[in-house]
């Protein structure tokens, strides 16, 4: 497992690839990137200034890459993400997932994201043209995590 | 103990950590918000709903009724929003 936090902007595809370099028992990768947009309900964003509670954030990070690597059979995980000042266009994090068939690399990657989203210590506050504001919380991602503990780690497997 | 704001609790109290040294009736989490709340306008301020502010210590998340003894750090943030 790679986790960074890293406060300059990243190659994604280079950042993928060295999941995979120079192996031959891995059928599946997924990426998934979350870039910054440039409008939120309409109001446009000049960028996001993202805060991080250091040693906790690279801790919670890998807390659940073992519980995703207990979950399902993989291979390689790599995480990054971004603090600091970000860019719409920029990517904030990225979270790619090896394994040997695509489901596992799937779901891992879709269950990190989930987690990320409500459980890492990363604030996000958004610069607009007249205001900063930090973004509020989302009951959507709090239920994106939580419904994991549902579906058991056998499920998970199949 | 050692106690860590972030985002807007940390911009409210106007510190990013500080060191305190509460009464022995501050026993859980939610004692030591109620307790902080209590110490000033900016506290007052970045504590005014409880319910929202999450917790860790050592750098565990921990529940508003989790047990503050014996804690090097705790920290104190809003709702998480990375990603």
């Amino acid at each position: 497992m790679s986790i960074r936090i890293t406060d300059t902007a990243f190659d994604v595809a280079a950042e993928t690839a060295a999941l995979s370099r120079g192996r031959t028992d891995i059928g599946a990768v997924v990426a998934f990137s979350g870039i910054c947009r440039d409008s939120e309900d309409g109001e446009r964003i000049a960028s996001l200034t993202l805060e991080h509670y250091p040693g906790m954030a690279e801790a919670e990070i890998a807390r659940h890459v073992e519980e995703a690597e207990s979950r399902w059979p993989l291979l390689g995980v790599r995480v990054v993400h971004r603090v600091g000042r970000v860019e719409p266009g920029e990517t904030i994090v990225l979270v790619a997932v090896a394994s040997k068939h695509r489901r596992a690399a799937f779901a891992a990657a879709e269950f990190l994201m989930d987690y990320l989203k409500s459980r890492a210590p990363f604030w996000k506050m958004v610069e607009g043209t007249e205001r900063k504001s930090w973004v509020d919380a989302q009951d959507k991602d709090d239920d994106a995590a939580t419904r994991w503990r549902k579906i058991s780690k056998r499920d998970a497997a199949e | 103990m050692k106690v860590l704001y972030f985002a807007w609790i940390r911009e409210r109290v106007g510190k990013a950590d500080e060191e305190i040294d509460p009464p022995a009736s501050v026993r859980t989490i939610g004692d030591l918000v109620h307790w902080l709340g209590g110490r000033g306008e900016e506290y007052a301020y970045a504590f005014q709903n409880q319910k929202i502010v999450r917790a860790a210590i050592d750098r565990v998340h921990v529940r508003s009724e989790a047990k503050i003894a014996g804690a090097r750090e705790i920290a104190l943030f809003p709702p998480m929003t990375g990603g």
